[in-house]
């Protein structure tokens, strides 16, 4: 069954220009890799060489932060949406 | 590329900084990318900084605030086009942790400087290029 990423403006120029799009899958880690399979420009810009997440971004399963709940493990279904944010900090 | 903004909105930033000071202050804008690549304002939202660590010159903003503002723009029809944030006590330009911590390209990054509590220069950066060759470039603000 469909599951709606919401993929955040940076993103979008690797996701043919869309702010969302619907993988099938099991879990949130089943969910990315659909992603970047549909769109691989994606890959290096959500995941290091070793295939992890990058540090600064962000993936929620509706308001949940994927780090606390199972990772990659997580379930997820139709009615979840997954949000990719990338962080936004700084300072002097 | 310019930045679109009100001077009603301008202020509402400049005036969150007067607010958070002597600690910095940090939200999104919120508006439209027109075809040539500007972007217009449509709304200013206030976060908190969540570094209550080092307030006096740090921000972040709560991954749960982004998510948040980020669906209900969608669903508005409208994106994230920028962020801001203040400089207490230090000039309008982005620092090498501001650059370092940006990751929204193609997004501007708007930096008002309070001196001594009152909102002076604000300024607006570009992020460009993808995360491997990021780099700022100066923005105009446009603001009536």
């Amino acid at each position: 069954m469909p599951i709606k990423v919401l993929i955040p403006t940076p993103l979008r120029p690797y996701a043919g220009k869309q702010s969302s799009v619907e993988v099938s899958a099991q879990t949130v880690g089943e969910a990315l890799s659909n992603l970047v399979a549909q769109h691989p420009d994606l890959r290096k810009h959500l995941f290091s060489e070793d295939g992890k997440l990058r540090s600064f971004v962000n993936v929620y399963l509706n308001d949940e932060d994927i780090r606390y709940l199972a990772k990659d493990a997580t379930p997820a279904n139709e009615s979840d949406t997954i949000t990719i944010v990338p962080s936004v900090a700084g300072g002097v | 590329m310019a930045l679109k903004i009100s001077n009603a909105l301008l202020d509402q930033l400049r005036a969150h900084g007067e607010q958070t000071y002597p600690h910095e202050c940090c939200g999104v804008l919120v508006g439209q990318f027109d075809e040539a690549g500007g972007k217009a304002v449509e709304s200013v939202i206030a976060c908190g900084n969540t570094r209550t660590d080092s307030p006096k010159n740090r921000y972040h903003i709560s991954p749960a605030e982004l998510i948040r503002i980020q669906r209900e723009s969608t669903l508005e029809g409208r994106d994230i086009v920028g962020f801001y944030h203040s400089h207490p006590d230090w000039p309008a330009k982005w620092s090498s942790t501001d650059l370092d911590e940006a990751h929204w390209t193609g997004c501007s990054y708007v930096i008002t400087s309070v001196e001594k509590g009152r909102a002076a220069l604000t300024n607006s950066f570009l992020l460009a290029g993808d995360e491997q060759s990021k780099h700022f470039e100066d923005e105009d603000i446009e603001a009536k």
